[in-house]
């Protein structure tokens, strides 16, 4: 915030391109998840540069890293930012909320008395507002005409500078591997709860088994089940949305079972486990049903993170892959348990 | 770019040639290139890249365009299942019924 415009309404506060250490500290603390929901700035009318009543309005969500992203992509210009209250969530997800919709819009502009403020009668918004916002609508209510922009924020500069025509690159939703990447920090911490009940769990299980000491046979059994654990949680998590693209099948369950299965593999490769025995071989055995299983289950709940599953298409894989990881979790831990107990 | 295909022969969007003035709203709004634009009339063209998302739907001025909006995502659906609210996950699926993304809208983020 650098002061602020008069305008015929008044001031409006101004605001600079320039991103802090302290915007960029926020935006990683939200990819891990840390007070994520609690990422927002004030809804309303914002000035950036010198506006006038020729300036062009872009509307965006009030989750900060929306806002942060459109006053960067706008630097150098005179423009008015239009931010609308998604109680700090972020354009595309408010607009499927509808929290990012017509009626709130509608209700922005007459608020922010955006009629007095401009001359035109034109509005600029993210295209992926399109699921909340209808434009025809929004004209009928308010007078002011949508004009959908790129869908990210980067591409406004060329936008802006054709005449406000997007190209089609413009208006397709990417999932690059760096875009995927940025989401794993989330999908991990998403995963700690559970951890922090079934880590120790393993351990002490561990711990009970076997003919030695307690400490002894933690170290022995309940170690390798920790260590296998986090290696299905890094397939599913990190592993399976990182290689998406590259994964086979099309279903996001069977995309995290074939990493699941490899890991598993990979994980008794390395365990210098007693084969020769039932026992051990039924304990690396009961894991080639857990890692998949748990990896499966971790790339289907990454359909929410990712930018072009439709419901029906989660609902259909689900039917199928809901069952197999329950079974497939059922039967590893059942022999899991046998291993351990059968000497 | 890597490609992304989801599964086929699940999307619930569909167009009534009847009803489609061609103004090309639901072209721009798409972000997957679901939908074409011949005669002067929108098409479909990628029916399985649908997201179902609803954003055609939701500004097409004379309803052309149906489709069951929703967000494709697990946790919403098994929280939806399991009764729960949004809490554990942000996802909620609020109204199954929902055929133009008109009220009940489902939500992530």
């Amino acid at each position: 915030m650098v002061g602020s415009v008069e305008t015929q309404v008044g001031k409006i506060p101004r605001i600079t391109h320039v991103l802090g250490w302290a915007d960029h500290f926020g935006s990683i603390k939200a990819r891990w998840g840390v007070r994520r929901m609690n990422f927002k700035v004030d809804p309303g009318l914002y000035a950036m540069g010198n506006p006038d009543e020729k300036s062009k309005v872009f509307v965006t969500a009030n989750y900060k890293m929306s806002f942060d992203r459109l006053r960067k992509a706008l630097a150098g210009r005179d423009a008015w930012i239009l931010i609308l209250d998604t109680n700090g969530i972020n354009v595309w997800c408010a607009a499927g909320k509808g929290t990012f919709g017509t009626e709130e819009l509608v209700r922005r502009i007459d608020f922010c008395k955006l009629a007095q403020i401009v001359i035109h009668r034109e509005l600029i918004l993210p295209q992926l507002s399109g699921p909340g916002v209808a434009a025809h609508l929004v004209k009928k209510h308010s007078g002011f005409k949508v004009i959908y922009g790129p869908i990210e924020s980067n591409d406004l500069p060329r936008f802006l500078d054709a005449g406000c025509k997007a190209t089609s690159d413009m208006r397709k939703k990417s999932f690059s591997t760096r875009e995927r990447t940025v989401l794993v920090p989330v999908e991990l911490v998403g995963t700690l709860k559970w951890g922090l009940i079934v880590l120790p769990s393993l351990f002490l299980i561990g711990g009970f088994a076997g003919v030695g000491g307690f400490w002894e046979s933690a170290g022995r059994y309940g170690l390798f089940a920790v260590v296998a654990y986090v290696c299905a949680v890094f397939s599913g998590a990190v592993l399976t949305p990182v290689l998406l693209p590259w994964l086979p099948g099309r279903a996001f369950s069977f995309k995290g079972l074939m990493m699941g299965i490899v890991m598993a593999i990979l994980v008794a490769v390395f365990w210098p486990g007693n084969f020769e025995a039932w026992a051990g071989r039924a304990e690396i055995f009961a894991w080639f049903f857990l890692i998949p299983s748990i990896s499966a289950f971790l790339g289907m709940n990454f359909t929410g993170a990712s930018t072009y599953t439709s419901l029906s298409g989660v609902r259909k894989e689900m039917e199928w892959a809901v069952p197999l990881e329950i079974v497939g979790s059922g039967i590893g831990l059942l022999l899991w348990i046998l291993s351990l107990f059968t000497v | 770019m890597e490609k992304f295909g989801y599964l086929r022969d699940v999307v619930t969007l569909a167009l009534d040639p009847e009803k489609c003035v061609g103004c090309g709203m639901c072209l721009m709004v798409c972000p997957q290139e679901v939908l074409s634009m011949q005669n002067g009339s929108a098409a479909i063209e990628n029916r399985d890249h649908c997201m179902e998302c609803g954003a055609c739907a939701r500004n097409c001025p004379t309803e052309a365009i149906t489709v069951k909006a929703g967000v494709g995502c697990a946790a919403a659906v098994i929280n939806t299942a399991l009764g729960r609210d949004g809490s554990s996950c942000c996802c909620v699926i609020e109204n199954d019924d929902s055929v133009t993304g008109e009220a009940g809208a489902p939500e992530c983020c």
